[in-house]
């Protein structure tokens, strides 16, 4: 029972942390709609008037809750800086399913101010989503603020998806350079990349996943070690700011819960008798069970979803972290140039630090990953001799 | 609050890019990589173990010489023990045997002076014999003017003749 105690007193400082991450970001987003609010008296918001509005909050200035949250969601393009009010940014590809395949650049969007046309629909980019409008382009508006156009399902190379194929290409090449390696050079001593990446290998197997999932660990070598790897590399690759790095891709909600699923499908499947029998009739007296199995239930669930919130909210922390930093230098500039000056040593040196502390984090969220999914996967193929001699 | 909802689009892409990536490094780089991992623990662990054997054998060499080196001694202090009590051995039947000669010899020497006593007596008592004939003849001699009493004489000096022939035999 102690791993399971461990792991709700986990669940519990997780499920806090995320709350605090939900009550900051509902603040910042009620602040964004209040500005919007501000901005425009009607439900309906035209072209033109939604042009002003982004118009108003250039002349506003600075907002660092707005400029944050674009960087830390996806985006259809990937934004790199902005010069006198321009956006400088690299346009992707635009890719939609509605009856039939739409494809176009991200660019005919002109960053919202664009109503696209494509096979006889019309879509429109708003808060980096797309809608589907007629052919004016209008967004309907909800009570709440809200557009309640439809949306088509979109699977556009969006920052994200760039980053994951782009990271994904890296650690191929890394990989099977480093196995090449080890073909060529056989059971000699290793060199290069190989000597760099050939320990981390070896803690994770031995270190990690060998006494973790105990004796059948050989079977989900190549899964952990893929998921380790993938979110290692994909974490170090956020924290590097310019292009084509520093999306912050693991810490979409998205492919945290992809990556929690799979751990969950991999645990349930690969579950054996023990594991259910421990879940549906669990070693208490039967009156119990009526409390305990529900509990058991949720447990299953709740061990995946931990994952995929744990690393979520640590990564997108980081880089709301080091935005908020590089953001105060802004306030202050706004306020008074030479605050603008002063409080920038004080933010690149507290950046500074907190970088190296995300890189501390990038290693550690990878390996609490794949330490957690291996002891899940270890707890559903344990075997129980003890519960053996009861029965 | 899209923050926290996962998008359809990148679920998708997430889905199908990982699963390829997982595809393609379980075949082309864990396999060859864990392989090759394995292969060097295993030719690790052997040398480790034939090394550990070479260190038994010597072990044991070492042990071997040992006992021969141990056996050899013994056999030295054997024959040098041997040696020693056969030279003692000698030196007190060589003691014994002089001993004995000596004694022998001695005896020999006694037995030599008793016979050459006695063949001295014997020669002295025939010289005495001769001696006292050749006196009786000189007394008889003289005396025979006189001859009874020189009678006498002569019976009296046979007499103790006699006598003193008989205390010597």
């Amino acid at each position: 029972m102690m791993p399971e105690n461990k792991g709700l007193y986990k669940i519990q400082r997780i499920q806090f942390l995320f709350l605090l991450i939900i009550f900051t970001l509902f603040s910042i987003q009620n602040a964004q709609a209040n500005v919007q609010e501000s901005g425009s008296d009607s439900t309906s918001v035209s072209k033109n008037e939604h042009s002003e509005e982004h118009a108003t909050t250039h002349e506003e200035g600075f907002n660092p809750g707005t400029m944050i949250l674009d960087h830390v969601k996806d985006a259809h393009d990937w934004h790199i800086m902005d010069i006198n009010g321009h956006a400088i940014s690299v346009p992707l590809p635009v890719i939609i399913y509605d009856n039939g395949l739409n494809i176009f650049s991200s660019s005919k969007f002109e960053h919202g101010h664009a109503t696209v046309e494509s096979n006889g629909n019309f879509y429109k980019l708003h808060n980096g989503k797309v809608y589907k409008t007629e052919a004016n382009g209008e967004l309907q508006m909800n009570e709440k603020g809200e557009v309640s156009n439809v949306k088509p399902l979109d699977f556009s190379i969006t920052k994200n998806v760039f980053a994951l194929l782009f990271g994904s290409i890296l650690i191929l090449i890394i990989f099977l350079s480093v196995a090449n390696a080890y073909k060529k050079r056989g059971s000699s001593a290793p060199k290069g990349l190989q000597s760099f990446l050939e320990p981390l290998i070896l803690f994770m197997r031995d270190e990690v996943i060998k006494p973790s999932v105990g004796k059948h660990y050989a079977k989900f070598l190549p899964l952990l070690l893929t998921i380790f790897f993938f979110i290692f590399i994909n974490n170090l690759m956020g924290l590097i700011p310019i292009f084509p790095f520093g999306a912050n891709l693991t810490g979409n909600i998205a492919v945290t819960m992809v990556l929690a699923v799979i751990v969950f499908f991999v645990v349930n499947f690969s579950g054996n008798k023990h594991y259910w029998k421990h879940i549906f009739m669990p070693d208490v007296p039967v009156g119990l069970w009526i409390l305990l199995i529900p509990i058991e239930i949720l447990g299953v669930v709740l061990k995946p979803f931990v994952l995929m919130l744990r690393l979520f909210a640590n990564i997108t922390a980081g880089h709301i972290i080091i935005l908020g930093f590089f953001s105060l230098i802004f306030i202050f500039g706004a306020k008074n140039i030479y605050a603008g000056y002063g409080s920038a040593a004080f933010s690149v040196a507290f950046t500074l630090f907190m970088s190296v502390l995300e890189l501390l984090v990038a290693f550690l969220q990878a390996y609490v990953f794949t330490l957690l999914a291996s002891l899940y996967i270890g707890s559903a193929t344990e075997e129980h001799h003890h519960a053996e001699e009861h029965h | 609050m899209d923050l926290v909802l996962p998008g359809v689009g990148l679920t998708f892409w997430m889905v199908l890019v990982f699963f390829t990536l997982l595809f393609l490094l379980r075949k082309f780089a864990w396999k060859p990589i864990l392989t090759a991992l394995n292969e060097r623990e295993n030719s690790i662990e052997e040398a480790l173990k034939s090394a550990e054997q070479a260190r038994e054998q010597m072990a044991k060499l070492q042990s071997d010489n040992e006992a021969l080196y141990k056996q050899a001694r013994e056999e030295r202090d054997l024959i040098l023990k041997e040696a020693r009590e056969m030279k003692d051995g000698i030196i007190s039947e060589a003691k014994k045997s002089a001993e004995e000669e000596g004694k022998r010899m001695i005896q020999k020497a006694s037995d030599e002076i008793n016979k050459q006593k006695a063949n001295a007596i014997a020669e002295l008592k025939g010289q005495v014999a001769s001696l006292s004939v050749s006196i009786a003849e000189k007394l008889i001699n003289n005396q025979l003017s006189n001859s009874e009493e020189q009678q006498n004489i002569i019976a009296k000096q046979v007499n103790n003749l006699n006598n003193n022939q008989q205390a010597i035999a």
